[in-house]
């Protein structure tokens, strides 16, 4: 059976640090940098690419679509 | 514009899973980080995107966090004054009846000094969408209480909580419409989780295409967030809306009707 | 097409008005004295034939903002009510006003303050010409003086909204809006398919979004849109004044009224010259725009005016305005719904010439 990989691209100048999308992914590909933004915001990324499977889970629920998702089956 | 991204071979075209609705404009909304006024932004651009009804569709937004809304769908839109949005769209849809008419309003817009305008445009079935997003507070004003602020739930007019007695009760408008034989689909959703999102992004799909039918006035209810007038983050506010807000203002439709809408909803 | 000659009631000629200048909507509300207005549309039912949309709203606040609904889409819309309907309409206007949207509001005057008396009155003048609602605006505002005119400024009242994108608003009183006279009735006129270009349809690809709003929180722009209100104001000053004299070419004494007093002061007039007085009337018929030029001009020839009002004296302060010091400038007045006779309007008028 194909496994399924995916690709975020946040846009951090936009995240506002919410948060919630880290707690929708269900691999853990994502977390909240220690760094700011130049809002001064902790921004979204993914810390763990390897793990993404591309469900979109965290651009469906991001508050300001910062983020956009790729997939593909290997 | 800066962008942090996964796996780069990923990135093409043919491989897009998601990207943000290009009925969004390009303004960052000023919402409150975690604000569920974005999300339903997001997934309302969304929904027009792919009904295809840029052309058609007039807005009307409120007075309250939203107020700017117009700012952030490409769409025409009207700004009616607090509370009497949809006597506005009463009025819009009954001269353009071929057009996709909606209001986007608080809870202040909506249960407070809307109230009459509200039940009586359900009242009288008219034939537009009502979107009402909940979130138990006033938010642009600083967070005072609500209508459908919580019993015992604090806030800056309500700083010892919200006393039933000399406050009066929390206002369950969605289940006042629902009685009106003038109101065709009213459901209370959420945009907090994907699952919720997806659900509402299906609502909003039903309610634009039950339009065409002419049966009566549609209402969605979003039970949301306020994290900065709750005063806590983002995904604690979610967390405490799961507990506080869905046990008083449960999710589910509270009338749909049989018929199926007029197309297949399409895929997501 | 030939006029349709027919005896009607003032309330009645503005409902059949409308119908024939192709308004596209009336959202109203009863109230004593102009219930006559709704009721005809309902009778008349305009939605079979030209495809007029009436309503009766669920309240005078429900129906003014109904009018911006449906002015945002470009289309023509009236409302109308009586003075304390009119008072809660005024929330509605000042952001029509703000939106720059057209509109007709016809008000049939009642005696105030409150919930007053049904008897007519001239007690919302600095309402509809000062304000009424916040922030700086103005309202184009017709008074008419017969059935005729409360028929006619219908479709002038649509045709100076839409010129200048700004809500008109016909004050008449319960006697006019009451009372059956003569009225040649203009044939139909269809109802316009032409769209504004800032109205609110449907965005195509062909244009930005329209947003209909009075918003605008940069103090900077709402200071430019503000001075863009400010010229069109004055604009309408220069363009549309609209008064009417009745034997002032000779006049020593001058009456000012409009509406129902004018009418009054026309016998008075004659009674006054009866009698050896040379009087005349200046009648104004734009209240906005008022007539201070002629009014100014007429201060030259005059000895005095006198400003005849259904109020305690509203009017009589821009006579006051427009004079500016040159004659001495008077009022008489009745209030509570009570309409002055000619006969007390002359024995005033004597009184003031000899009081000096």
């Amino acid at each position: 059976m194909a496994k399924v990989k995916g690709s975020i691209v946040v846009n951090i100048e936009r995240c506002k640090g919410c948060g919630v999308c880290l707690v929708s992914c269900p691999t853990g590909t994502i977390e909240m940098a220690n760094e700011v933004n130049g809002k001064g915001y902790n921004f979204a990324y993914p810390a763990h690419p390897e793990l993404c499977i591309g469900c979109a889970n965290c651009a469906i629920v991001c508050p300001d679509g910062v983020i956009t998702v790729y997939k593909t089956k290997i | 514009m800066k962008e942090i991204t996964g796996i780069k071979e990923i990135i093409k075209p043919e491989n897009l899973a998601y990207r943000k609705s290009n009925i969004l404009t390009d303004e960052i909304m000023h919402y409150c980080p975690g604000c569920g006024h974005s999300t339903a932004h997001r997934i309302l651009a969304e929904i027009i995107e792919e009904e295809g009804i840029q052309q058609d569709t007039i807005g009307v937004s409120p007075v309250g966090c939203s107020v700017f809304l117009y700012n952030y769908l490409d769409i025409d839109w009207q700004e009616a004054a607090h509370g009497r949005a949809p006597a506005l769209a009463t009025a819009i849809k009954r001269l353009m009846p071929e057009k996709y008419v909606f209001t986007y309003q608080g809870d202040g817009d909506l249960a407070a000094i809307g109230t009459a305008e509200t039940i009586h445009a359900c009242n009288r079935g008219e034939n537009f969408l009502i979107i009402f997003i909940n979130n138990g507070i006033y938010g642009m004003t600083g967070g005072q209480m609500a209508p459908t602020t919580l019993s015992g739930m604090k806030s800056s007019t309500s700083p010892y909580g919200r006393d039933v007695k000399t406050m009066g009760n929390p206002l369950k408008m969605t289940d006042i419409v629902a009685t009106l034989p003038g109101t065709y689909y009213v459901t209370r959703q959420s945009v907090h989780t994907p699952s919720n999102v997806k659900k509402t992004k299906r609502a909003m799909r039903k309610a634009f295409q039950y339009q065409k039918l002419d049966k009566g006035t549609c209402f969605i209810e979003i039970v949301s967030n306020c994290p900065s007038g709750w005063k806590m983050t983002p995904v604690q506010s979610n967390k405490w809306m799961e507990e506080n807000m869905f046990p008083f203002y449960p999710l589910g439709d509270l009338k749909a009707p049989e018929e199926p809408p007029v197309q297949q909803p399409k895929s997501e | 097409m030939e006029k349709e000659l027919r005896l009607m009631k003032g309330n009645e000629a503005v409902a059949e008005a409308a119908i024939r200048a192709g308004a596209d909507g009336y959202f109203g509300y009863p109230i004593t004295p102009q219930s006559e207005i709704i009721e005809y549309l309902m009778e008349a039912n305009p939605y079979t034939t030209t495809g007029m949309v009436v309503l009766q709203a669920e309240s005078e606040v429900a129906a003014i903002n109904m009018v911006y609904g449906g002015a945002g889409c470009g289309k023509k819309v009236m409302t109308s009510s009586s003075s304390p309907g009119i008072s809660l309409k005024q929330e509605g206007i000042t952001y029509i006003a703000g939106a720059e949207l057209p509109c007709l509001i016809v008000n049939v005057v009642r005696g105030g303050p409150g919930l007053g008396t049904i008897q007519p009155a001239q007690s919302d003048y600095f309402q509809a010409v000062k304000g009424g609602g916040h922030g700086d605006y103005h309202l184009i505002v017709l008074a008419p003086a017969s059935v005729q005119e409360m028929a006619d400024f219908v479709d002038l009242g649509f045709e100076l909204a839409f010129k200048y994108r700004n809500p008109v608003m016909m004050l008449s009183d319960g006697a006019i809006g009451q009372m059956m006279e003569k009225v040649w009735l203009s044939p139909p006129k269809e109802r316009s398919k032409t769209v504004p270009a800032w109205a609110t349809t449907g965005k195509p690809p062909t244009r930005k979004r329209n947003i209909i709003t009075s918003l605008e929180l940069d103090p900077d722009r709402q200071e430019i849109f503000n001075k863009k209100l400010v010229a069109k104001y004055n604009e309408i000053r220069e363009k549309e004044v609209r008064f009417e004299e009745f034997q002032c070419e000779d006049a020593e004494y001058l009456l000012v009224a409009y509406g129902t007093s004018a009418r009054v002061c026309q016998k008075s007039v004659e009674l006054a010259r009866a009698q050896g007085i040379k009087a005349g009337l200046l009648r104004p018929i734009t209240l906005f725009p008022f007539p201070s030029k002629q009014l100014n001009k007429l201060a030259d020839k005059v000895k005095l005016m006198l400003a005849v009002e259904m109020s305690a004296g509203q009017m009589v302060e821009d006579v006051l305005l427009s004079v500016n010091g040159k004659v001495p400038v008077h009022y008489y007045g009745r209030m509570g719904g009570m309409i002055p006779t000619p006969d007390e309007v002359v024995e005033n008028l004597k009184e003031r010439i000899i009081g000096g």
